[in-house]
């Protein structure tokens, strides 16, 4: 056989089990001390570690919850609120999974900067960040679902505004509304299928981690700098460097998590959704949670007046409701082209001045559009959702390309090794670090 | 990685027995965390405040006459209650010399010996035995019969005969009145 | 050490600011026509607020003899009440002075007998529909998590019953209709339930409107939130336990990174 000596394990039960099941080499390999990782990665880096911890948490609590919760109309609110009220712990159990879902798109929206940063998307990782974007979708599913379950007003309008997307599609969206409901209006046999449907997307979500970190291993993590590891000086073993450094980021990232589940458990909620459904009472404000609002407002800014519909051909052939919806799904599926829309050679954006600008702009643009989001269509709110909207779209539409054809990179270091020694010169000089991506907007 | 061009100055890294208590306290007070962590989670198994408050129940035994049973439902299983006739009581009294598979006189099984009060559960796996009402078969001493896997009850709910390990279990109860039970 | 720890934060420090923005602006929205609410002082606020028990008990008192006539509480049972320090005993004897319609018994009828612990508190209509017909066709909430389903739902709540003012003169109510100056559109279907001494409070306590709406709001913030003290006790461990590990996770970081160059 091909046992490798340098492999064998000191204690003679684990190599019994690893010559007929080699689960101790595969973790080794993956997570251990054998697995390369570039020695200069920064805490941005600690996001995708994170990000996999929360998605067990969810899990984990989601799983506990099910055994308490009741999906029937007549019966859910009252079983969340006897889960708060009666259930042991039952209160803590379900305030994890509510801002569990907040925290889990926080870190996800930080992986994905992070990578859109450092160009982590650039060959040959683009299958790996189009695995991430499809991890994106299948969360908003997830959190879509999971929102309706405590059949509250915020619960049953959003079902019953996002379901109603899809009577944008022609000829047969009413169809598939009524296919969607089981009925004819957001109830019961709604409920039920969105349930089991909640339950079973994070298993989804889990198959296509694995395929997302399958494929990370194959080429090993991109690095601030964007040059891969050449040699053995550029990487250290992901044990126990990198354990360690998660270890330390997981521990705040739970000081930040428990802060809000202990001391502001409803600071991401909606005071709405503590009302029970009413069929035929509406809100006054219908708002998505947070974590959609910058697509609720690509959503809202397609109206018949939006430039961008009216003056383009876009008009000829749809109707402004059918645009915005497309347009939402869109502003997402797009990020599935980055890999193509961006063709430098460059990847990292410290290298990048003109594309660094750009990429502060359409930050700042995706906040300002979740702000808009979350404001009532009128007034400025209106045209401030336009001009971001289209500012997202332009962004990777053609900026994004044009910047990558027309810029002179700075010359990135000749490798990891070199970057790094460089930088610790400069921090023993005067200890500021102008590589650091938190201060490079004002450079 | 940007400390690591100059010394720390922490002299007591260098020592590796330092070093090592580091590692054992920081794993402690995280193994410590991730046990305390796991308790609300196996916890919420365990019955909600709402189950617990409605685990007592209360019976009027007045319309009971003498030879009969009923059923009721108490933490949602059937309890047993049997006005004993004399000739059961008696019955049940003279057995208490024998050697019994699980010894316990009849005395310690009742309040009041007219009132046989039991969780109709056998004590085998759970099944519900029969002749607490007419025509049913009481088995061979005149008690109760769990038809799954054989076992035979005595007027006393003892176990006589099968495979149930126990006599049939008396619950928590007080007579509130002379007409009224609380059961739990 | 200290810049890269700010460099950590930086993110989430901005994510928190950027979600406090969207939250406020949500407060602005949801106040609508209406003016907001002054900000009280609760005795159940902040990291270490507890509901002042004295304050919670009246508050149950003014609840069961002003609000009770039109709101339901059916998330709160007789047994909850032990959280607000009421002996089993008291609690047996608020549940008993309830009819409970119960069955159905063994002739297939209803019946009905006296409340026990494990009951909710008695419903004052036996549906919603019923409730609508008694109340111009708009049935009373719920109140058992009104501080909850509100923005700054204590303050709201005390707001809206301290809120009742004679309408401006160009403003004509409508029948059926009542000025509050906290209510959003201002006109409401509630008459003012309370008024000066409309309760008689056993600890002597005066019951003035203010005092009735503060102790009536402190008990529907715990009705909403009973967790509340056990949440923030367990809480403060929590995170004192967190911050522990964390720094010492931060020591074992340096530690083993200290010889890569």
């Amino acid at each position: 056989m091909s046992s490798n000596a340098s492999k064998a394990f000191k204690n003679p039960v684990v190599n019994w089990i690893e010559y007929r099941l080699p689960i101790f080499s595969f973790v080794d390999n993956s997570l251990g001390s054998q697995y390369p990782t570039p020695k200069n990665l920064n805490y941005f880096w600690n996001f995708g570690s994170l990000a996999g911890i929360t998605l067990g948490i969810m899990i984990v609590s989601g799983i506990v919850l099910a055994m308490h919760y009741t999906a029937h109309v007549d019966h859910a609110f009252d079983s969340v609120e006897r889960i708060m009220r009666d259930v042991n712990y039952g209160w803590l159990i379900r305030y994890i999974h509510m801002n569990g879902a907040s925290m889990f798109f926080i870190v996800i929206y930080i992986h994905m900067f992070r990578g859109l940063y450092y160009g982590s998307y650039h060959a040959p990782r683009e299958i790996l960040w189009m695995l991430g974007v499809l991890i994106l979708l299948a969360m908003m599913a997830t959190a879509f679902m999971g929102y309706v379950l405590p059949w509250g007003q915020m619960s049953f309008w959003g079902a019953t505004v996002i379901t109603n997307l899809f009577s944008a599609i022609p000829i047969v969206g009413d169809d598939i509304v009524t296919l969607l409901w089981g009925g004819f209006s957001v109830d019961n046999p709604t409920l039920s299928r969105f349930f089991s449907l909640h339950y079973l997307m994070p298993f989804v979500i889990v198959g296509l981690v694995v395929l997302h970190i399958w494929a990370l291993h194959v080429h090993g993590s991109n690095n601030p700098i964007g040059i891969d590891a050449k040699t053995d000086q550029d990487t250290i073993g992901f044990h126990p460097y990198y354990t360690a450094k998660d270890l330390f980021g997981f521990g705040a990232f739970m000081t930040f998590f428990m802060f809000f589940v202990f001391f502001a458990p409803n600071f991401f909620g909606e005071p709405d959704n503590y009302i029970e459904a009413d069929s035929l009472v509406t809100p006054a404000h219908i708002v998505p949670e947070w974590y959609f609002l910058p697509f609720y407002a690509i959503l809202r800014a397609f109206t018949a007046d939006f430039f961008l519909y009216a003056f383009t051909p876009i008009s000829w052939i749809m109707s402004a409701k059918l645009a915005g919806v497309l347009a939402m799904f869109a502003s997402i599926l797009l990020l599935l082209g980055m890999p193509w829309l961006d063709g430098s050679k460059v990847k990292s954006s410290q290298f990048r001045p003109l594309f660094r600008m750009f990429y502060w702009l359409f930050f700042v643009n995706c906040i300002v559009l979740g702000i808009v989001g979350g404001k009532p269509a009128e007034g400025v709110w209106i045209y401030i959702g336009q001009a971001t909207t289209t500012y997202y779209f332009a962004h990777l539409l053609f900026i994004v390309p044009l910047i990558s054809r027309l810029e002179r990179p700075a010359a990135p270091p000749d490798s990891i090794s070199a970057a790094v020694t460089a930088k610790a010169k400069k921090v023993s000089l005067d200890r500021f670090n102008p590589a650091e991506p938190a201060m490079a907007p004002g450079e | 990685m940007s400390d690591t061009a100059k010394p720390l100055g922490d002299a007591e890294i260098d020592d590796k027995s330092k070093r090592d208590f580091l590692f054992t306290t920081t794993g402690t007070v995280a193994a410590v965390g991730a046990a305390a962590a796991a308790w609300p989670f196996i916890h919420q198994m365990n019955p909600a405040a709402d189950t617990l408050a409605l685990s007592s129940t209360e019976v009027d035994l007045g319309p009971i006459e003498e030879g009969q049973s009923i059923t009721v439902v108490w933490r949602g299983k059937p309890v047993f209650i049997r006005h004993r006739t004399s000739t059961e009581i008696k019955s049940a009294r003279e057995d208490d010399k024998k050697v019994l598979p699980d010894n316990e006189t009849d005395a310690e099984r009742v309040k009041n010996p007219q009132w046989l009060i039991m969780v109709g559960v056998c004590t085998h796996l759970g099944c519900i035995p029969l002749g607490n009402k007419g025509g049913e078969n009481k088995g061979e001493y005149g008690g109760w019969f769990c038809p799954c896997h054989g076992s035979h009850y005595d007027t006393s709910g003892r176990i006589r005969r099968g495979p149930a390990p126990t006599n049939l279990a008396i619950p928590e109860y007080t007579f509130v009145s002379d007409t009224r039970v609380k059961i739990g | 050490m200290a810049i890269k720890v700010k460099v950590f934060y930086a993110p989430l420090l901005a994510i928190f600011v950027i979600s406090g923005a969207w939250i406020t602006a949500f407060n602005v929205l949801a106040a609508g026509t209406a003016p907001q609410p002054p900000k009280q002082d609760w005795s159940f606020s902040g990291m270490f607020g507890t509901f002042d028990r004295p304050s919670t008990q009246r508050g149950l008192q003014v609840y069961r003899e002003v609000c009770a006539g039109c709101h339901s509480l059916k998330q709160v049972d007789f047994r909850h009440l032990a959280g607000i320090g009421y002996s089993e005993n008291q609690i047996k004897a608020f549940a008993a002075e309830a009819d409970v319609v119960d069955g159905p018994n063994d002739e297939g009828e209803m019946f009905e007998r006296p409340g026990i612990p494990a009951d909710q508190l008695p419903n004052p209509y036996p549906n919603k529909k019923a409730a609508a017909a008694s109340n111009n066709g708009k049935a009373p909430p719920d109140l058992s998590l009104m501080t909850k389903a509100r923005f700054n739902g204590p303050d709201y709540v005390y707001a809206l019953l301290t809120g009742y003012v004679d309408a401006p003169p160009e403003l004509e109510v409508p029948d059926g209709g009542n000025y509050n100056t906290y209510y959003p559109g201002h006109i409401i279907a509630m008459a003012n339930p309370l008024v000066d001494d409309g309760v008689e409070y056993q600890d002597g306590t005066k019951a003035s409107i203010e005092q009735q709406a503060r102790d009536v709001t402190t008990f529907l913030s715990w009705t909403a939130e009973p967790e509340l003290e056990a949440r923030k006790a367990l809480g403060i461990k929590v995170l004192i336990f967190l911050i522990i590990l964390t720094a010492l996770l931060y020591r074992v970081k340096k530690v083993i990174w200290r010889d890569v160059q």
